[in-house]
């Protein structure tokens, strides 16, 4: 039965190789091929100069360096609020542990596009937030199509792919040693610095890598809540593919910020890893 | 184990507010008798969900979602066992390959995922048309429905297997009588993940539809783009209701905190 393992994944494979390696390939041909306005893509005649153009044009930068940097906001945002947030959930006891964890990552199920329309209609002139705070005697300001809308979607989208690895960790974590460094003196703060913050590192740094990437490439919640000005990658390869239709530029932009990504998330692996080889011996 | 102090559960109530407002308020706006984006507060209508129901492009699109999510969560169950089995209990060259390869969706962005499967699809032809959407949902919920086939085949106890196979069972019987019902709840729940995440879909989908295929949530993006009223909170407050639903289902079948923690 040498041949078993082959036919049992041979299905899969196939689909894999259809719709995910050709198309990939196809894309990378794509944007490299010449883009002639009156009949789009021209087969068989190639140039460099879709890439010239994201790496050399301001605007292009402009664009990645705002995704960029707006995810890097929200990965950080997301270490400040989901991991003290699954210490306090691990912290609970039962029903409420389950019930409150439940209710922190359900979000998770629902369309994102539920869940950006949700926030225009909190952040909006009119809405929730801008109440609240003329009650206090602020604002109005204004939120939605700016980056703080955006920053504050994609932390509620993001926030649970922040939780889970965290509380995976501190699942793992022997409550003796916390208990131990008390006994010896240790303050709560120092405990929780010096003992449960070391134990529960690759669960954050794997966390933030996840939310990075997520952020990197979201589309929904900029395309919702940036409006038609705040421009991210991923609204700007739509806006290439089909407004512009400049297929090849669009394959260029969405390759880079693949490439891009696969980049960082390898480059922080690494790092991660090195840094915890050392640590560990 | 310590109590938490007045300040965390403090900072852990604002956190529930925040991850609970967007949908509260959603769920709240659908029943309001206005023409616009307000908070009910003295009276409660049912309009708009009547509204939804009689709009033909929104009620079209939730038709094409609920199908194209039944078709691909199937059609991933289907290649997604076969696949758990070659990689949790054979050791073959590429094995390494195609386990990182099935699950190689989870990491690219599906926004690179429409994009080629777009090119694809236009050079083929017939773009947009709704088999090609089923082929394209399976690839991306596959992952979700292999991970739980495998968690459910690694540290499976295999005497039973064995003992069919020593009393002459054929491989197939084995597997039918015996692997396959031990492993439904991983089968079942992974087949349910995989059905939410086809239904909500959007960034990948938005580039491979055709107006007659739209998806309920890229019709809603669209939608949500050009104008505001209540019709969209009340066809999103009934995306939050079916999604509760399908909540539910999963947490009876497979437990919703395995599916979401992954705890076994």
């Amino acid at each position: 039965m040498k041949s078993a393992p082959w036919w049992l994944s041979g299905p899969a494979a196939l689909l894999f190789t259809g719709l995910l390696l050709v198309p990939l390939a196809l894309t990378a041909v794509l944007s490299f091929n010449v883009y002639d306005p009156a009949t789009g893509a021209r087969a068989g005649e190639f140039t460099l100069a879709h890439y010239a153009m994201v790496f050399g044009d301001p605007y292009y930068h402009g664009i990645f360096w705002r995704t960029f940097r707006i995810s890097a906001l929200v990965a950080l945002i997301c270490v400040l609020v989901g991991a003290p947030e699954a210490y306090v959930l691990s912290r609970m006891r039962n029903p409420w542990r389950s019930a409150m964890l439940l209710v922190v990552l359900a979000p998770l199920l629902v369309s994102v596009v539920v869940r950006a329309f949700g926030w225009s209609m909190l952040l909006g002139p009119e809405g929730l937030v801008n109440a609240a705070l003329g009650a206090l005697g602020l604002g109005p300001f204004k939120l939605l199509y700016t980056e703080t809308a955006v920053v504050i979607a994609l932390v509620h989208v993001m926030l649970p792919f922040m939780v889970i690895p965290v509380w995976t960790s501190l699942q793992k974590l022997d409550p003796g040693i916390a208990d131990a460094a008390l006994s010896l003196n240790a303050s709560p703060f120092t405990t929780l610095r010096r003992i449960v913050l070391p134990q529960v590192m690759p669960g954050i740094l794997s966390g933030s890598l996840i939310v990075f990437g997520l952020a990197a490439s979201s589309f929904a919640v900029p395309g919702l809540l940036g409006g038609r000005r705040l421009k991210m990658v991923a609204t700007v390869v739509y806006d290439e593919y089909l407004h512009e239709l400049n297929w090849p530029l669009g394959a260029a932009v969405a390759l880079t910020l693949l490439a891009a990504n696969l980049a960082v998330m390898l480059g922080w692996n690494r790092l991660v890893e090195g840094r915890y080889r050392r640590a560990l011996g | 184990m310590n109590r938490n102090g007045p300040l965390a559960l403090a900072f852990h109530a604002l956190v529930i507010a925040f991850m609970l407002a967007p949908l509260v308020v959603v769920c709240l706006v659908a029943f309001t008798p206005e023409n616009t984006l307000t908070l009910p507060t003295t009276s409660f209508s049912l309009r708009w969900f009547r509204a939804v129901f009689e709009h033909p492009d929104f009620m079209q699109s939730f038709w094409n979602s609920l199908w194209l999510a039944l078709g691909s969560a199937t059609l991933a169950t289907l290649l997604a066992v076969p696949a758990g089995l070659a990689i949790t209990r054979y050791r073959f060259a590429g094995r390494e390959f195609l386990n990182g390869l099935f699950l190689s969706p989870l990491i690219i962005p599906h926004l690179v995922l429409g994009v080629a499967l777009l090119r694809l699809f236009a050079l083929v032809g017939g773009s947009g048309s709704f088999g090609f959407l089923v082929f394209a949902h399976a690839l991306i919920v596959t992952p979700y429905t292999l991970r739980l086939v495998v968690a459910a085949l690694v540290g499976f106890d295999r005497s039973a297997e064995q003992a069919a196979a020593s009393l002459g069972a054929g491989h197939f019987t084995v597997f039918r009588r015996i692997t396959l019902p031990m492993i439904l709840p991983g089968v079942t729940g992974g087949w349910m993940l995989a059905f939410i995440n086809s239904f909500d879909e959007v960034t990948m989908s938005i580039f491979v539809t055709a107006p007659s295929t739209v998806t309920l949530p890229v019709r809603m993006y669209m939608y949500a783009t050009e104008s505001i009223d209540p019709l969209m909170a009340a066809v999103s407050a009934l995306m939050v209701g079916v999604t509760a639903l399908a909540m539910v289902l999963l947490d009876r079948v497979y437990g919703l905190d395995r599916v979401l923690v992954g705890r076994r």
